[in-house]
């Protein structure tokens, strides 16, 4: 285990990656921007150091200001979180570079699954299933015209570099592929630093399932369990839950199966996820990319298997060879991503917290990066906290999920909470039988 | 005369229209940034754009006055 670890990381996932290496034993130093100055994370490290105004690019992502603060402090590792540098090869490298232990996949793993085109056909390499779509960068307009009508459509527009839904787009026909194209190749340029961009054939009515790997330091890769993820505004994740609704035995079996080898196709180390697009009814799925760091949802897989990934992110790092052979998933958990939006059109809404009062009892576990007195300001995501529950059965997880959400209190910024408290009174989330679309449909019918 | 004001604290990402401009009700005079999300501030009528009270880079308050248009 390392002896201490710096944390490039802000709100929730740091002050979650600090709880386990407080009960590890790890000294744990915290990084922060100077609009993050008053978060919990910031007290709960035993050690914190300012590196930078709000601007991400002027702190977070300043890899010479984190790598000074790591000098600084003597801290022997470092874990990135997600987001911000956890994707980042090149920043993982001077990591190593600089003698201390990174706390995340082998840098040429980021790399290889970093750009998506180069995942896709690396997948297909390795018998893992991928939808019809581009094997080299699409390069203008006409060459995606062309590029369609061999995919077929519908099909969505994405930046090569890209995650988080930003700039992607689908298209039914030419007309809406023009335009799509140039608005992802500008937004790739602008979030993402490069323009490339890939089509893939768009699945409508599919559902976002993804498979929690764990590459042990001896090489052998698991598959933890899935967690479905149909649940999402503008692309984005709002809900999470395992076991999915909607994937059968056999199914679970080959993408648990597939999810191990595209692990093994890049020497993956560490917690990694493998996302896929499931057809429900044909029992089918492919590959849609791979997240090569701890994910936000990763709880929901924490509570019904009862490992602490986190802390088996630490020991691999370190090098211990079997840290982990076999899971048992217990019951069904939920997670619902608290965010300061409006809970109807999903606005931004930052603001100073006036009042928080988070639920508890058996079953629930928040993770959350903010408290009464905090400001949420505009330049970081609207994540708040991370409400989660565990039961016996779904049924049960669903009766903890729409209890803890009446009790959650936050006022000061506007909070999803109604938006959650309405999907959990869904007839299509309480069924289980939902895609992607869900949140369309289900206001359809309200 | 319409003013515009932020609905939002943000920061101004792109400055899309200038001052002077011929604008109609929908058109996007200036496009927003918070919370790693893009919101595009539009006219509310048609008309010449009177005053443009924002530029790119700025961070706003909620109620500050983005636009005129007259």
């Amino acid at each position: 285990m390392p002896e201490s670890v710096l944390v490039a990381n802000r709100g929730e996932i740091a002050l979650r990656v600090i709880r386990t290496a407080r009960r590890l034993g790890i000294r744990s130093v915290a990084v922060y921007s100077e609009a993050d100055a008053g978060l919990p994370f910031v007290a709960a490290a035993d050690e914190s150091v300012l590196i930078g105004p709000a601007p991400p690019a002027r702190s977070y992502l300043d890899a010479d200001a984190v790598l000074a603060a790591a000098r600084q402090t003597g801290a022997r590792a470092v874990h990135p979180g997600y987001g911000f540098l956890a994707e980042n090869a090149a920043f993982a490298e001077r990591v190593i570079a600089a003698g201390l232990t990174w706390v995340g996949p082998p840098p040429a793993a980021i790399g290889q699954m970093g750009d998506k085109i180069s995942a896709r056909n690396l997948m297909e390499a390795a018998g893992v299933p991928v939808s019809p779509g581009s094997r080299v960068p699409v390069p203008d307009a006409a060459a995606a015209l062309a590029e369609a009508r061999r995919i077929g459509y519908p099909v969505m527009i994405k930046a090569a570099a890209g995650g988080g839904g930003i700039g992607m787009s689908a298209a039914d026909g030419p007309a809406q592929l023009e335009a799509g194209f140039e608005t992802a190749r500008s937004r790739a340029e602008r979030f993402f630093g490069s323009p490339a961009i890939l089509l893939e054939r768009f699945m409508p009515a599919a559902r976002h399932v993804e498979v929690q790997i764990l590459g042990r330091a001896d090489g052998a890769v698991l598959a933890l369990g899935e967690r479905d993820c149909s649940v999402q505004r503008r692309h984005q994740k709002v809900a999470e839950e395992t076991p999915s609704p909607g994937v059968r035995p056999a199914l679970r079996a080959a993408m648990l199966a597939a999810g191990a080898r595209a692990g093994e196709a890049v020497g993956y180390r560490g917690a990694g996820t493998v996302e896929f697009l499931v057809d429900e009814q044909a029992q089918e799925f492919v590959f849609l990319e791979m997240n090569t760091r701890l994910q936000v949802e990763h709880p929901v897989t924490e509570l019904v298997t009862g490992l602490d990934l986190v802390e088996q992110q630490f020991r691999i790092a370190d090098g211990e060879p079997d840290t982990v052979s076999e899971v048992t998933v217990t019951g069904h958990a939920i997670e619902l991503r608290i965010y300061a939006e409006d809970p109807k059109r999903f606005l931004p809404s930052p603001g100073t917290i006036t009042a928080w009062a988070q639920p508890s009892g058996p079953g629930v576990r928040v993770d959350a990066g903010y408290a009464a007195g905090n400001t949420v300001t505009p330049f970081y995501d609207p994540l708040l906290a991370k409400l989660c529950v565990h039961g016996a059965d779904r049924a049960q997880a669903l009766d903890r999920a729409r209890a803890a959400v009446a009790g959650f209190v936050i006022t000061g910024p506007r909070t999803n909470l109604p938006f959650h408290a309405e999907l959990l009174a869904s007839a299509e989330f309480s069924s289980g039988a939902y895609d992607t679309s869900v949140i369309e449909s289900m206001r359809r019918h309200t | 005369m319409s003013e515009i004001r932020a609905e939002m604290v943000a920061n101004v990402w792109k400055v899309v229209a200038a001052e002077g401009d011929t604008v109609s009700d929908g058109d996007t005079l200036v496009i927003l940034e918070s919370m790693k999300m893009e919101i595009p501030v539009l006219a509310e009528s048609s008309g010449t754009l009177a005053r443009l009270a924002v530029a790119e880079g700025d961070v706003i308050q909620e109620g500050d006055l983005i636009a005129v248009i007259q």
